[in-house]
């Protein structure tokens, strides 16, 4: 399914996104002609079988990725048309990843691990320290803190990278198949996490995930194959 | 600064990897702090006093004697103020291991040519006063614990005296320490008049060694050796005049030139030095794809990238310079490790300084490849690559 244009106070909207991955002399178009609203405050499960271009749209969306044709455009701003060095300068003000093998710097502690989004702000040390306390505390491990990865159980490790992703209290939390690598229980607990963030905080949460499980806790899911949008379910 | 733990954090990563590593840097400022010291030894110590003097010496080699009537003739040439002489003694206090230079000279002419050798007026005094009188440098005097008084025999490798023995005895009167660190207080000095009256009569009677000149302006220098070479051209014993300093240099060079020698050692070390922790950063770097497309993907720019990668690198060879200068600055400390062949053997603070530098340029060269690889690295593709 393909969405018009028109962004009817939308945070996220896709126009026409089109990706083509160049592989010697073979061209791959992984995205066609893809349209996508997201309004602030919703929770959006992105479904599709694997290959399906569900992580590229997330990359696009995070400004990880530059689309071949048409425009992203996230709160007003054309991501799409930033230069590097910008696009990281709002990445980091804008975006909150959670990715599925959690992303851990092995050599941090959970505390410095989520730090690390602070030491791009302007903020003190002191205050670096409050925000990260209390986005442990949001995930209920602040007595994890000074524990490495390797320390940490997976489920405790994906919210160590849900409040890496939460600490600067970013528009957007982009989750690339955040239970992928977790067992039901903590899969369970981190849906839970995620859900509390939207409703609870009012987060915008856009989640790639296979895990129909998982999809049922959005308050939308949208269905990709072969690089269109071909469905949609609300909650 | 708050990025200092980061930083941190990857060095200790792989501790084997990175104290195997330290080591290697380590060794190799150490080595570069002996070589600076070899040098030093070899070619440091007249190079700043020696700016306004000259020597003069036999055009064939060093080994040959000059005329002691050459002093007059050198004294009158315009551009000379002053001009002294110095012979070879080549003697062996003891044991042949007991190196030190002895020379004969005239007293007064010498220690005005040579104000960096400071002697106390009552001993400068004595000596002039002491046809067998010898002033010995602290260094040499504290090495085998001579006092005033004492009678230091010393048998020459090249002198006899009248009655066909090598052996002379000096008095001791007194003991000359160095005006700066540079100046070497190893030598023991005795008196031309002595030495010439003594020595067997044929045996190179009426000549020395080589002369020590002081021009009026140094600025003229090379103006002046060559006034002086033009003065003795055509006689049986034409001369050789340079600066002090290349003279130092060609005793050193009888070794080698070593300079070239310091330099393609240092070279080989460093070249192979540079190898290896290039290695280690990049496969650090390779290692930590995923990692840094992590980075990047939460805000960090390119320019962050690449500065926490040459940080990574500095300071691993930061850490591994300074180690090294400060253990070659405590080994070189103790001294001639000879036994008197290199007396002015240490570690002078502008090589320590120089080793500084060299140590944050070894960390830049290794870790530019790394950086710009991680600074170019896409964060979709280094994300995909975890």
């Amino acid at each position: 399914m393909s969405e018009p244009s028109g962004n009817g106070g939308a945070l996220v909207i896709v126009d026409g996104v089109e990706k083509v991955f160049h592989r010697g002399s073979e061209d791959i178009e992984v995205l066609k002609d893809l349209h996508l609203k997201v309004p602030a405050g919703e929770f959006l499960a992105l479904m599709g079988p694997s290959g399906s271009g569900k992580s590229t749209l997330l990359n696009l969306i995070g400004g990880l990725d530059r689309p071949t044709r048409g425009t992203v455009s996230i709160a007003g701003e054309r991501v799409d048309e930033l230069s590097d060095r910008r696009l990281a300068a709002w990445r980091a003000r804008h975006i909150g990843f959670v990715f599925q093998l959690y992303n851990l710097l092995p050599v941090l502690t959970a505390e410095r691990n989520v730090e690390l989004p602070l030491l791009l702000t302007h903020l003190s040390k002191a205050e670096r320290r409050q925000h990260v306390a209390a986005a442990l505390e949001m995930v209920g491990l602040s007595q994890r803190a000074h524990h490495y990865p390797r320390q940490l159980s997976g489920g405790e490790q994906q919210r160590v990278g849900i409040a890496r992703g939460i600490v600067t209290d970013p528009t957007l939390l982009l989750c690339d198949e955040p239970t992928g690598d977790l067992d039901r229980k903590a899969g369970d607990e981190v849906l839970n996490l995620l859900q509390a963030l939207n409703r609870e905080h009012g987060k915008t949460i856009i989640m790639v995930t296979h895990d129909p499980h998982a999809s049922a806790r959005a308050s939308r899911t949208v269905y990709l194959n072969k690089g269109q949008l071909t469905n949609e379910q609300m909650a | 600064m708050k990025f200092a733990y980061l930083i941190w954090s990857n060095l200790r990563r792989k501790k084997t990897r990175t104290v195997l590593t330290l080591l290697s840097i380590v060794v190799a400022f150490i080595l570069f702090g002996f070589l600076s010291a070899i040098k030093q030894a070899l070619t440091g110590g007249v190079v700043l006093e020696g700016a306004n003097r000259l020597i003069v010496r036999h055009k064939v080699s060093i080994i040959q004697l000059l005329p002691q009537s050459y002093q007059q003739r050198m004294q009158r040439i315009a551009g000379v103020a002053a001009a002294t002489h110095q012979t070879w003694f080549g003697g062996i206090y003891q044991d042949p291991k007991n190196f030190f230079m002895q020379t004969p000279v005239v007293p007064e002419e010498f220690l005005d040519m040579h104000p960096e050798f400071v002697v106390p007026a009552d001993q400068r005094k004595a000596w002039l006063e002491t046809r067998t009188g010898a002033i010995v440098g602290r260094k040499t005097a504290e090495r085998f614990n001579w006092k005033i008084g004492d009678k230091v025999p010393i048998k020459s490798t090249i002198w006899s005296q009248k009655d066909g023995s090598f052996l002379w005895t000096f008095d001791v009167v007194g003991f000359y320490d160095g005006r700066d660190k540079n100046t070497d207080t190893t030598a023991l000095f005795f008196r031309y008049d002595y030495f010439d009256e003594a020595r067997r009569p044929g045996w190179g009677k009426g000549q020395v060694g080589w002369y020590t000149i002081r021009v009026t302006d140094p600025s003229r220098a090379a103006e002046v050796a060559k006034l002086v070479d033009a003065e003795f051209e055509n006689s049986s014993a034409e001369t050789k005049t340079e600066p002090e300093g290349a003279f130092v240099q060609s005793w050193a060079n009888q070794i080698g030139d070593i300079a070239l020698i310091t330099a393609s050692i240092l070279g080989a070390v460093f070249f192979t030095i540079l190898l290896v922790t290039g290695n280690t950063i990049s496969q650090s770097v390779r290692e930590r794809t995923g990692e840094l497309g992590v980075l990047k993907a939460i805000g960090f720019t390119n320019a962050q990238v690449l500065g926490l990668v040459l940080a990574e690198s500095c300071l691993l060879a930061l850490l591994g310079g300074i180690v090294g200068l400060g253990l070659a600055w405590f080994l070189t400390s103790r001294g001639d490790p000879t036994g008197g062949l290199l007396p002015l053997f240490f570690f002078p603070v502008h090589d320590v300084l120089i080793g500084v530098g060299l140590s944050l340029v070894l960390g830049l060269v290794t870790g530019l490849f790394p950086a710009l690889q991680a600074m170019r690295l896409r964060v979709a593709e280094a994300l995909r690559r975890i």
